[in-house]
């Protein structure tokens, strides 16, 4: 017989059974206008006139455009119109619906005020993002949490940021991009793991942000494809850093998670620390375990995206080192390079393994 | 395999697709300058709607620095990580022998053939000066 029928559903059935939770959403807002609520009329103006200045050599647009319109999906654009993840029933409906997700922790990105070579505006803009994602998201839906998004090269003002924000539980964790003026081991950032560790708040280190610097360290690379395998270098030179100049020494309760930057390095680099470390312990007296054990307790992992080596048994030895209850499930909704969490975490990956990794790491990370 | 009258040919015209459920499995009819090809709506690598894709064509280099640009909109891009699907075969351009999107075939028939029957559309009705896109699923 013959058929024509419209499409009825998405034809993506609901997987409530996994206890996901998501700890990589990127909410944006349809227009700059959606902050002016939540910033003085100065800095409205200041926003609205002059705009963004970010700490590198293109005003607009990304330095490396990113294989789709705002890296996103191309299914993820709202239909009542507005960019990706800034509608809330949409995202409701395409993500923690779909998924049957318990929570999902938002990160926002640019526009943030993280990072803007402005001082001031970076720390009114932070803020108005703070308050935008009580009004606009965590008030509206108790499955998601909002990230602390600080100035973070002003380290006093960040700290005074976390401590507006530390008792507010719909806030899960502080929230810092991976390309720093600065390695983040170093004293003008030390007020932010302070205060974070004071409010026992983990630190999410998400990939990109614009440090001033070119992004790898030879220089500018020509494609995205190399900017998207930077993210594991600069990474490794913020781990490094805050290992080596005794963050977690002094700060002992502090967990940072790298969010969106691989994995498979964080043996290979603790390797070479330890090595170098058994040698030069004197030039850093100030740390007392070797790098990989402090690696071990501190630093955590998100999923996505994830290695995929010709080997699986690869993959897992890398998950071994690092440890099963440090991996976090991320989707990086609503980008391009998104995974679906049913599909995501390899299935060669014993059960109870993949049920920590969907879940089960994050809620004792963050006492959800 | 049943046939499925899925939509007149006017309302396909070339370079646009369709999205159609037969069998109980969406498909994306399209329309390349007047061929008819149908394929899975559902990439095969982690399952995104390729029927929300872009068209693109083929990019292809000698050396580093050249670039030749043929065969345009006859690719489909996937709309979540970019995979990219022939549409006259299903086959992936990067891997063409194990990451393939299931074909259905698909062709342009007379209303009068079909108005004999057993073949009526359901939902619109079949005229037999008209020509119709059918999908066998």
């Amino acid at each position: 017989m013959n058929l024509v029928r419209p499409i009825a559903a998405p034809g993506r059935p609901a997987a409530a059974t996994l206890g996901l939770v998501d700890c990589d959403i990127h909410p944006r807002v349809r227009d700059l206008g959606e902050f002016r609520p939540f910033l003085t009329e100065a800095a409205w103006h200041r926003l609205a006139t002059y705009g963004i200045h970010a700490r590198h050599g293109f005003a607009k647009g990304y330095p490396f455009p990113k294989a789709a319109p705002l890296a996103c999906r191309r299914d993820a654009w709202p239909p009542g119109g507005g960019p990706p993840a800034s509608d809330l029933p949409f995202l409701q409906a395409q993500l923690l619906d779909a998924y049957g997700m318990d929570v999902g922790v938002l990160n926002p990105l640019q526009p943030s005020g993280q990072g803007d070579v402005n001082d001031g505006l970076s720390v009114a803009l932070a803020s108005a993002v703070n308050e935008w994602q009580v009004e606009h998201w965590l008030r509206h839906e108790p499955r998601l949490r909002g990230s602390i998004v600080v100035p973070y090269e002003d380290g006093a003002a960040s700290a005074e940021e976390i401590r507006r924000r530390a008792g507010d539980p719909r806030f899960c964790q502080v929230l810092l991009m991976s390309r720093t003026s600065e390695p983040l081991g170093r004293q003008r950032y030390w007020p932010i793991w302070q205060a974070a560790a004071e409010a026992g708040l983990p630190v999410g280190i998400h990939a990109f942000g614009y440090s001033g610097h070119a992004m790898t360290n030879g220089g500018w690379p020509s494609f995205y494809v190399e900017e998207v395998q930077e993210h594991a270098t600069s990474a490794q030179a913020q781990v490094s850093s805050m290992v080596v100049e005794g963050i977690f020494e002094r700060f002992p309760g502090l967990k940072v998670i790298m969010i969106e930057c691989g994995f498979g390095w964080m043996p290979s680099l603790a390797w070479r620390l330890d090595a170098t470390w058994k040698r030069l312990k004197d030039e850093v007296p100030h740390l007392k375990r070797a790098p990989s054990e402090v690696m071990r307790e501190h630093v955590f992992v998100s999923t996505q995206p994830i290695e995929e080596p010709e080997r699986p048994e690869h993959l897992l030895d890398a998950m071994e080192w690092i440890g099963w209850d440090r991996i976090l499930f991320a989707s990086d909704y609503p980008h391009w390079d998104f995974d679906d969490p049913r599909l995501a975490i390899p299935a060669f990956i014993p059960e109870e393994k993949r049920a920590a990794i969907y879940g089960g790491n994050a809620r004792r990370l963050f006492g959800f | 395999m049943a046939r499925h009258v899925v939509a007149p040919v006017a309302e396909i015209p070339p370079g646009a697709r369709k999205v159609i459920e037969a069998a109980g499995k969406r498909i994306v009819v399209f329309n390349l300058d007047g061929a008819f090809f149908a394929l899975l709506d559902r990439c095969p690598h982690q399952g995104g709607p390729l029927s929300g894709g872009i068209l693109c064509g083929l990019t292809q280099s000698e050396e580093p620095g050249t670039y030749r640009f043929s065969r345009a909109g006859e690719f489909i891009r996937c709309p979540w990580h970019q995979w990219e699907f022939d549409i006259r075969t299903g086959k992936s351009w990067f891997d063409p022998r194990r990451t393939k999107v299931r074909p259905f075939p698909a062709r342009v028939e007379a209303g009068a053939a079909l108005v004999e029957g057993p073949y009526t559309a359901e939902t619109f009705p079949v005229r037999v000066e008209d020509s119709y896109v059918v999908v066998e699923a």
